[in-house]
């Protein structure tokens, strides 16, 4: 079995270019998604039944179909609709980047929502109590205490998320971006070194999902500084 | 909603995807278990090789995976054969190529949801096992087993969802699973929307009997649930 570590030296900054794309896509798509998780959030929480069946349905439907046939529906569903077509959104629905972007922050919402929704119903009954006693409208109850003390319970959970959308960024590649997977199939059609080249994008991801999880240990150890403070040891 | 005489691609389609999800599950448990036994042997070379496997298995997507298997599966296997003096091609077909991967992705989370459960065990059992005077494998079968698999079945269940939506990576090399067969039936009628819109609701269909039979697990694993005593 020949190995061609030339193949690898000589592309990997071809790879890089595609992991700034990965970057961007993960990055771009991890913000749009918090920002629609937090509403779809606290409507799941909420005691009417009837305001929180609508996000359960996204919920549902985008937790349980594969993000590849979403991306398929975003990409190539869109073109179906002589309406869209012909609409100011179409130069935006037929670029594949804005595309992946959309059903990524779609996906994201999702899974952050449900993420969301457990932190928020296990933030203590008795701050919230005490909040009200102390006679804080619920708009400010909400920004003052539920969503600070639900990014601190929630955050471990969402650093396993950013892998996840990290690893599903790769889908990107079917719809002709050129993040790595896809920079790295490109090489691979002109230097036939599957191993090699594969080889080196999963050590990019690798690379890449051991920062993020340093990055989020860091702000757990940061935000959640209750959890380990010890006034023995931080006095 | 008028699928245009298309409708039995797309149930070759699941039934395809059916099976490649069944398939993955069984290897995967398996790898699973091997996982989740090394990590928690005493043998330190044993431990090495699990948690790099799942620490490498974990960080990569599973797309890479695939691609890497069915484009480069077939010259490591060569390459092997080769030490075993079998110089012939050895071509990887997509429906194993997609098993191996889906399965090698499977194990490596199941692996971790195994260990959890084994170390729920109470040692208690394993000495009570062995005095009774059984081998450490009957031991392992018959008392430590069945009490770890309660443990692990909801976890595996989350895991057999994600892995059932992982099977439409295998889309990407060609085998006609829901994905494939939609791509087939739209490029003649040119109607992406409502074809991946069908396939969706077939995926999710798919998941919510998974949920339905991992609940059912979870009763018949759990004589408490159950009612029994």
């Amino acid at each position: 079995m020949g190995w061609e570590w030339e193949v690898i030296f000589k592309y990997f900054p071809r790879l890089l270019e595609g992991a700034w794309l990965t970057l961007e896509l993960v990055v771009i798509s991890g913000l749009i998604g918090i920002a629609l998780s937090i509403p779809l959030a606290l409507l799941r929480t909420s005691p009417n039944a009837w305001v929180r069946a609508l996000p359960y349905a996204y919920i549902y439907f985008f937790r349980g179909t594969p993000l590849l046939v979403q991306i398929f529906l975003v990409y190539y569903g869109a073109s179906q609709f002589e309406v869209i077509r012909e609409s100011v959104l179409w130069p935006v629905l037929k670029e594949p980047y804005w595309c992946a972007i959309i059903a990524f922050s779609l996906n994201t919402a999702a899974y952050s929502a449900e993420l969301f929704r457990g932190a928020i119903q296990a933030i203590p009954n008795g701050e919230i109590e005490a909040a009200e006693s102390l006679g804080m409208s619920n708009a400010l109850l909400t920004r003052r205490i539920i969503l600070p003390r639900m990014f601190g319970i929630a955050l471990p959970g969402y650093g396993n998320e950013v892998i996840l959308m990290l690893k599903g960024s790769a889908l990107a590649s079917t719809i002709t971006l050129l993040d790595i997977t896809g920079m790295a199939r490109t090489v691979i059609a002109r230097t036939y070194t599957p191993l090699e080249m594969f080889l080196a994008a999963g050590v990019v991801y690798l690379l890449m999902s051991g920062i993020i999880i340093a990055l989020f240990r860091f702000m757990e150890s940061r935000f959640n500084r209750y959890q380990s403070y010890n006034p023995d040891r931080d006095a | 909603m008028d699928l245009q005489g298309f409708g039995h691609l797309l149930v070759s389609g699941t039934w395809l995807t059916i099976q490649l999800a069944l398939a993955s599950l069984f290897f995967g448990l398996i790898l699973g278990l091997m996982g989740a036994s090394a990590k928690l042997s005493d043998n330190k070379f044993a431990r090495w090789v699990a948690t790099g496997y799942t620490t490498l298995i974990r960080g990569i997507p599973e797309l890479l995976l695939v691609l890497t298997i069915y484009f480069g599966g077939a010259q490591v296997v060569m390459a092997v054969a080769s030490l075993f003096g079998y110089d012939e091609y050895i071509e990887i077909g997509p429906f194993i190529a997609g098993v191996a991967a889906l399965s090698i992705a499977f194990g490596a989370y199941a692996t971790e949801v195994f260990r959890m459960a084994m170390l729920e065990i109470p040692k208690g059992q394993w000495e009570s096992g062995l005095a009774c005077g059984m081998s450490p494998t009957k031991t392992f079968f018959r008392i430590i087993l069945p009490q770890v698999w309660r443990l692990a079945i909801p976890g595996l269940g989350n895991l057999f969802q994600v892995l059932l939506k992982d099977t439409a990576l295998v889309s990407v090399v060609g085998l006609n699973d829901i994905v494939r067969q939609s791509q087939v039936a739209i490029s003649a009628t040119k109607e992406p929307f409502t074809f991946f819109l069908v396939a969706a609701f077939i995926y999710l269909a798919l998941t919510a009997i998974a949920n339905t039979v991992t609940h059912m697990l979870e009763r018949a694993s759990n004589p408490v649930l159950r009612g029994g005593r």
